[in-house]
């Protein structure tokens, strides 16, 4: 089995890399569209600023590749936001995958929200064995807002998506690679898909 | 609903713990990695590395030190100590490290932050502020606490958030070391004229400082060492204290 993480240059990808070594997975970084589409499995990272990030993405072409893509597909924090129609961070067009919007948490809160907050309502093969109100970390000033394709929510100045699934692809906002037991139960359920 | 964090410090020098540290079960009392691994599987919600060598090796050696930890445990934490430059901080990040603190650097100068901000994000951006209280008035201090400056506190932990930090890191001198309790109504006041997490940190002795820090200081996060690293206060019961006290935190 191949496992790829998409390369792009936004993101801790190193923290990835090391949690699927740690559950017996070498997974290889890369950016070239051929080795992507043949991978049998995709992670899907992102750290920083959307505007930047889906740039980057522009520059390697992979905002084609992605949306086309027939395996599973993992996105991860800002890759997951960026899989959405569309983020407030940047104003920026994303992939269209999720049919829903990303909008920054109101005032009301601290933001950028940082720490372990609990999922709900968790409807997916990917928490298999994962308990409801699970706590996982969570790094993010946006978030996605509540739709048909939640897998999980979270409650945070509002309710909203955790998690995200549309056919063969999966998104996440927190961190399953600094998400303890729990975080490497969800990586090794994906490789499992 | 987001939970508060408890998380140990550890001080290190040429790659190993400095302090030391009461854990019977080490195996080698000095090694960062093993006792990172430790208080990840005690239920610690981060870690914080506080680099204080003073070599040439220094970089390297932090930055294999990172690449191990983040190798070998599955929870997040931040590395500082000496970090002054945006290099500096992108090979803590490549290595794995989540966030970086920076405290000299960015007094010094101040852009730094904006520069790091914008570059890899206000999440891994801590700004770490050491400050003393002086005659009613809190001033920011350098190099753990010993050269005073004539910023104020307050101003300045406004000015971080501005310039974009993702999360400040605020040690009293006053409290530090004494196991008095946190510097709660500082803390308190920091988190009422900004909008980013607090980390308490100096004067931890007892559970019930904590306690006190997340209600009286609204506290998002305690940092403490030594209350850690002898044991006086074991992670898992300080965790069951908190929650039977009504704080929500991750057990």
């Amino acid at each position: 089995m191949k496992t790829i993480i998409i390369n792009y240059g936004a993101g801790n990808i190193q923290s990835i890399k090391f949690a699927l070594q740690r559950l017996g997975v070498e997974a290889v970084l890369s950016n070239n569209a051929e080795e992507i589409r043949n991978a049998d499995k995709v992670i899907f990272p992102g750290v920083g600023e959307a505007s930047s990030a889906m740039q980057k993405l522009r520059e390697s072409q992979l905002d084609e590749v992605i949306p086309t893509l027939q395996q599973p597909v993992l996105g991860i924090c800002l890759g997951m936001q960026l899989m959405c129609n569309s983020s407030e961070e940047g104003n920026t067009q994303g992939l269209g995958i999720f049919d829903t919007e990303v909008v920054r948490f109101s005032p009301t809160v601290k933001v950028p929200q940082i720490g372990w907050n609990t999922i709900q309502n968790l409807k997916s093969e990917l928490f298999e064995g994962v308990r409801e109100n699970e706590y996982m970390y969570l790094v993010h000033s946006y978030y996605a807002k509540k739709s048909s394709e939640m897998i999980a929510e979270s409650e945070y100045d509002i309710q909203y998506a955790s998690a995200l699934q549309k056919d063969n692809f999966y998104g996440v906002q927190f961190h399953p690679e600094k998400s303890s037991k729990a975080g490497s139960i969800i990586l090794e359920n994906f490789l499992k898909l | 609903m987001l939970t508060k964090r408890i998380i140990p410090c550890l001080d290190i020098k040429n790659g190993r713990t400095v302090k030391g540290v009461n854990f019977v079960n080490l195996r080698d009392a000095g090694d960062p990695v093993e006792l990172a691994k430790i208080y990840a599987d005690e239920g610690a919600d981060e870690l914080v590395f506080l680099d204080i060598s003073a070599t040439e090796e220094r970089r390297k050696t932090l930055q294999k030190l990172v690449l191990d930890v983040a190798a070998q445990v599955d929870i997040p934490f931040t590395v500082g100590g000496g970090i002054s430059s945006v290099e500096d901080v992108d090979r803590m990040l490549q290595a794995g490290a989540d966030k970086v603190s920076i405290n000299s650097a960015a007094v010094k100068r101040p852009e730094l932050i904006n520069e790091l901000s914008s570059k890899f994000g206000n999440q891994c951006i801590v700004v770490a502020i050491d400050a003393k209280q002086i005659d009613g008035e809190w001033f920011v201090h350098l190099v753990g606490g010993k050269v005073p400056t004539d910023i104020k506190l307050f101003d300045w932990a406004q000015e971080v958030e501005q310039r974009g930090a993702g999360e400040i890191l605020f040690t009293s001198m006053n409290n530090d070391g004494t196991k008095n309790g946190f510097a709660n109504e500082a803390l308190a006041k920091l988190s009422e004229i900004v909008n980013i997490p607090i980390i308490a940190s100096g004067g931890a002795g007892n559970m019930q400082h904590f306690q006190d820090t997340f209600v009286d200081g609204k506290a998002d996060a305690a940092l403490a060492a030594s209350v850690f690293h002898f044991k006086e206060i074991p992670i898992p019961a300080l965790k069951h204290y908190l929650k039977n006290n009504g704080i929500n935190v991750r057990i």
